[in-house]
């Protein structure tokens, strides 16, 4: 089992390195990534916004769907560790909180 | 087994702690709100912020409840993101798309609106990186709301 | 010269694919669910490693507008778009990373192990 996991990690590598027979050189100017979109950015990110930072225009202002998006996923983590964390708490009447009530709570023969 | 929430009785390390988390703190809202200037910006300033406070929380144990209560954390990023997202919508209240800062306030110079909609973005993100850590870090030590 | 520069050219991808298959590796053989995330976030790494690097030009600086340089030469500056993603994936990678921490203390509160095949066995012999 683990002797063939290390084979097709090895197999996922080779083919991994062939592929990026194919990816532009290190540092090249002319890479595709280098010549798209960016170039538009680099020469209006001053005179669409005032701001000379072009990570800081693009991140806010023409990307900020995206960095919304990346904004609500944040919170959106943060919230669900504090749900998943809840502990079980008998309430007065009774009843009982927590959202997973039969994942909580401590180990019958276990060291939680 | 000593609890993780517990505080370290060194005279040393809570007077240095008090003395540096302001510094962090006034270095990491400089970072927020240079973002337009220098390398920088929302994400960075708010994880300095929340390691300010990861800071009060590793030393003084029971007691940082009391400067950044266990509550405030998520508050922040919910009013935060709750903020973005009215930001994003001033704009189309006069006919733009949404997050088009240039268009919410009409009559205004374009350049300048979305000048100053990139830096209450970055302000928001920066809120909110900084509550949302600071409420993982809480979650995942308390083990949620006891 | 263009030989040389060829073969130095490469070498970051072979290191990213080697911090790759070092994640992987502790995803796949790893029985530890902890040693899985620790894993999870390598890779992650490496991703952002190849966005990051994709992201230089020979002779540039950084994408922050010199006004000795002016804006009309690219390849003057930096691609900032990948800058952007990564600066972007960096937070939510700690957002995966803490969910996945608080389902592993969940599961362990629980079954009070992490090992895989042990957390297994303990399911089965609970759910009987």
């Amino acid at each position: 089992m683990r002797f063939a996991s290390i084979l097709l990690l090895a197999a996922v590598g080779g083919f991994l390195l062939w592929g990026s027979g194919d990816l532009p050189q290190r540092g090249d100017p002319e890479s595709p990534a280098s010549t798209g979109i960016s170039t538009y950015y680099i020469q209006n990110a001053y005179h669409d916004s005032d701001t000379p930072n072009m990570v800081t225009a693009v991140l806010a202002d023409y990307r900020g769907f995206d960095t919304f998006g990346e904004a609500v996923v944040v919170t959106a983590a943060a919230l669900s560790c504090l749900v998943i964390l809840l502990r079980r708490r008998r309430r007065e009447d009774g009843s009982e909180t927590g959202v997973f009530p039969d994942l909580d709570g401590d180990a019958p023969g276990g060291a939680a | 087994m000593k609890s993780l929430t517990s505080h370290y009785d060194s005279l040393f390390l809570h007077v240095v702690t008090k003395a540096i988390v302001p510094l962090i703190q006034i270095f990491a809202l400089y970072v927020i709100t240079h973002g337009h200037y220098s390398p920088g910006g929302g994400f960075q300033g708010g994880v300095m912020m929340a390691a300010s406070i990861l800071l009060l929380r590793i030393t003084l144990g029971e007691a940082s409840y009391r400067r950044f209560p266990r509550e405030a954390g998520l508050a922040i990023a919910g009013v935060a993101t709750l903020l973005f997202c009215l930001l994003g919508f001033a704009s189309v209240v006069f006919g733009g798309n949404f997050l088009e800062y240039g268009m919410a306030v009409p009559g205004a110079d374009p350049v300048r609106l979305r000048y100053w909609g990139i830096f209450w973005a970055e302000v928001f993100i920066g809120f909110l990186v900084w509550g949302a850590l600071v409420a993982i870090y809480d979650a995942l030590v308390t083990g949620g709301v006891e | 010269m263009t030989v040389e520069f060829i073969e130095i050219a490469r070498y970051p991808y072979i290191l990213i694919v080697a911090l790759l298959l070092v994640g992987l590796y502790g995803m796949t053989v790893k029985r530890n669910l902890l040693k899985k995330v620790i894993g999870m976030t390598i890779f992650q790494t490496s991703i952002y490693l190849l966005f990051i690097q994709g992201a230089t030009k020979q002779g540039a600086t950084i994408p922050v507008l010199d006004p000795a340089l002016g804006n009309e030469d690219p390849t003057l500056y930096m691609n900032p778009l990948p800058q952007v993603i990564v600066l972007t994936a960096l937070v939510v990678g700690v957002a995966i990373t803490a969910v996945a921490l608080s389902l592993l203390v969940l599961l362990y509160r629980r079954y009070g192990t992490l090992d895989e095949v042990e957390l297994l066995r303990r399911m089965k012999e609970q759910a009987s």
